[in-house]
């Protein structure tokens, strides 16, 4: 998937992968795609639950052993 | 639409504890709510600038995850409230969880108001020289004033 920017939030617990998610995405402009690492499993959950609140699109989860990547687009 | 407001009392000044309030805050920034955080009695060592005093006992906390079964008596000993508190912070570093300082960097760069019990602050003494800059200092009815209008409203 394409993307403009990338984020890794390997080995960050939460609510880092959070937090570090909307800071990386602050400058980006809308409709722009951001990529985030993350290996904190309660991530999944997280990161959907940031989408539905924010109004930001979580387009896709990936998980490949251990390593969780996800795709937001900003609102 | 106004954004959703959350509001938090932090009461209590141990390392476990003072958890809680800023991870909440801060995440609760990150999704757009507007966040205050009232510490008072205990909580508002977490607003010094240097929180090295900011510790985890065993003692009287049975609940906390020992490497050994420690008898109280041995808990009790001079240097195991410092050494459980070394050990905390180490496991949290390990499992990449943000420091209290991190985490309350994050909540005031996110906006979010901190109160300072006035009431507390003069009963204990405490100089404000040894609170971080940008907080404010108030009493019930000033965080009752934004608590009355929350959408989430916690103790801790």
């Amino acid at each position: 998937m394409n993307f403009d920017k990338e984020y890794d939030a390997s080995g960050l617990s939460c609510p880092l992968p959070i937090l570090k998610t909307k800071k990386a995405l602050a400058d980006m402009a809308s409709g722009q795609v951001l990529k985030v690492l993350s290996t904190d499993s309660g991530s999944v959950k997280d990161m959907q639950a940031f989408a539905e609140q924010t109004g930001n699109s979580l387009l896709a989860t990936e998980e490949a052993s251990g390593k969780f990547t996800f795709y937001m687009k900003k609102k | 639409m106004s954004s959703k407001k959350m509001a938090i009392i932090a009461t209590k000044g141990t390392l476990d504890m003072a958890y809680p309030p800023f991870i909440l805050a801060s995440t609760a920034a990150a999704l757009g709510y507007e966040v205050q955080v009232f510490f008072t009695f205990y909580g508002l060592q977490l607003l010094r600038k240097d929180l090295s005093s900011v510790m985890i006992s065993p003692l009287a906390n049975p609940a906390m995850p020992m490497p050994v079964p420690m008898p109280v008596m041995v808990q009790m000993l001079p240097g195991m409230e410092s050494m459980a508190t070394m050990m905390m912070k180490q496991k949290l570093k390990k499992h990449g969880v943000a420091s209290l300082e991190e985490l309350r960097d994050l909540c005031l760069e996110a906006e979010v108001k901190f109160v300072a019990c006035q009431m507390t602050v003069d009963l204990f003494e405490f100089d404000k020289s040894e609170f971080i800059d940008n907080i404010e200092y108030g009493g019930a009815a000033t965080f009752l004033g934004f608590a009355g209008d929350t959408d989430i409203c916690l103790f801790v």
